[in-house]
């Protein structure tokens, strides 16, 4: 196990965002509200700050991404950072080069962040381990570990809708086994007091001894809907099953899609969240998705506020002490 | 850092009524008002202080478009020094700002880079057809080429004297620390 220390510099700064584990509420909360004001800047006719001129943030793009790339690239630029795009199937990785000598590559071209995915879980964690003590790390999913900005853009939409975690009943749907998204909204739900989270699915997909997290587990659908605040349902992911999880799409929709009859037994003011990329007709209907309780174009736009939240939280700490004799006035 | 005596908190507020320089601010600014349509003008006051004389300001002149907020923590030229504070209120400005008249307003004028940083992000908004910049106290010792249109009083302090207005509910201008 690695130690979860690595994201925080000597004065308890975030310095690289690799997980959920290891934060404290007031961190997450903390990185919530830095989230607020980025939230406005797409208002102004420049839609840019200034604040992270200068720097040069990488995305290094091991697994497909397309929501996940842009807003952190869209971030990126919003914050007036320069982004490189490395195309990993397109790069030296392909002619045999390690990933430790490719990033010394991009550190040696003076690179102030890395943004990863990898399907390997660990990834992130590996690279921050060994990078200058200059760049910060942000993990953008790791295999089935953890994908902490996705959790933390969910927060932010839950709180915009519904101010209080406390008392809030949150289920998370689908694919729990192979969902990195699920393993850190959970991390980050029970962390910020959030009464009661369920995870509902098949057996098949519900990872043994989840329930030392903190949830609820359940296999029927509808019987975990009663009285929920906020639906998160997930993506199937077909791409990392191995072996016969399931008898079929069809099946899996008739018993945990989210359809309007099965919605109806949520709280009415539930709001629906998805991740993406949905599939419609396999874990929700299209009247759902498009419906008044979908708050999943939502997630979409909150998620670049959250990415320029810690992007300049992580390359905004200070190298030097403030000076006091002299105010910025 | 120490606090400020109760004898000299007197002495001080006897020499800066703020009553007095709100006034003073207030007719100038009327007295620039008179050239302008009234429609075209957008007040703006710097977060907090300057918000908070703005407010002050906006009640008695009789603005018609809604009065603007303006946080420069992203604007600042000492983010890579002090980094971010983690409580940014966003700013807001109401309305569109292209070829609008813009009183902006600070609580405190001195290095000047507050006031650069707070036009950087104004035209981010938009253009503007002219800013006039209203400052309740202008301590001089300037770092920019900057001055203010509208001043309500100038003061000297010694070298590392502070002052600063603490508020909103009661607004009071006190040294050191609120």
């Amino acid at each position: 196990m690695i130690a979860n220390n690595i994201q925080l510099d000597e004065q308890g700064r975030l310095k690289h965002f690799l997980s959920i584990e290891g934060f404290k509420r007031q961190h997450l909360v903390n990185i919530l509200d830095a989230a607020e004001p980025f939230a406005n800047v797409h208002e102004q006719a420049v839609k840019k700050v200034p604040l992270l001129r200068g720097k040069t943030i990488v995305n290094l793009f091991f697994e497909a991404s397309t929501r996940t790339r842009t807003t952190f690239e869209l971030a990126a630029k919003r914050l007036s950072a320069d982004v490189l795009n490395i195309n990993i199937n397109t790069s030296a990785t392909s002619k045999g080069e390690s990933l430790l000598d490719m990033l010394h590559n991009l550190e040696a071209m003076h690179c102030d962040m890395f943004i990863v995915r990898h399907n390997q879980s660990g990834a992130a964690h590996l690279i921050a381990q060994h990078v200058s003590p200059h760049i910060s790390v942000i993990n953008a999913g790791d295999g089935c570990h953890s994908h902490p900005t996705q959790a933390m853009l969910d927060m932010f939409t839950i709180r915009r809708h519904k101010k209080e975690f406390a008392d809030l009943k949150v289920v998370i749907v689908g694919d729990i086994l192979h969902s990195r998204v699920a393993r850190s909204q959970i991390h980050a739900l029970t962390t910020l007091g959030v009464s009661e989270v369920r995870v509902v699915g098949p057996k098949t997909l519900i990872p043994k001894q989840i329930e030392s997290l903190g949830v609820h587990v359940f296999h029927d659908l509808q019987e975990a809907l009663i009285g929920a605040d906020v639906v998160i349902m997930l993506r199937l992911q077909k791409e990392r099953m191995q072996g016969a999880l399931l008898p079929s799409e069809n099946e899996y929709y008739h018993l945990y899609g989210l359809t309007e009859q099965k919605l109806k037994l949520a709280k009415p003011d539930a709001i629906v969240m998805h991740p993406g990329p949905i599939n419609r007709g396999v874990e929700i209907a299209s009247s759902i998705a498009d419906g008044p309780q979908s708050v999943i174009l939502e997630q979409v736009t909150n998620g670049i506020a959250i990415r320029m939240a810690v992007m300049s939280q992580t390359l905004g700490r200070s190298h030097e002490l403030p000076k006091s004799s002299r105010d910025n006035a | 850092m120490t606090t400020c005596s109760e004898l000299d908190q007197s002495k001080f507020n006897s020499t800066l009524n703020l009553e007095q320089l709100l006034d003073t601010m207030h007719q100038a600014i009327n007295k620039k008002l008179q050239s302008l349509n009234k429609d075209d003008v957008v007040m703006i006051g710097i977060h907090t202080g300057g918000f908070w004389v703005a407010e002050k300001l906006y009640k008695k002149l009789g603005l018609t478009s809604p009065l603007g907020s303006l946080n420069i923590s992203f604007y600042r030229d000492d983010f890579t020094k002090i980094g971010l504070h983690p409580e940014v209120k966003p700013s807001q400005l109401p309305t569109d700002i292209n070829d609008k008249h813009i009183i902006l307003i600070d609580d405190v004028l001195f290095t000047g880079r507050t006031v650069r940083a707070a036009l950087n992000e104004i035209f981010d908004y938009g253009r503007p057809a002219s800013v006039t910049l209203a400052v309740l106290l202008d301590r001089g010792e300037r770092e920019l080429p900057i001055y203010a249109d509208i001043i309500g009083q100038k003061i000297t302090l010694k070298a590392g004297q502070q002052i600063k207005l603490c508020g909103p509910d009661p607004l009071k201008l006190v040294q050191n620390k609120c």
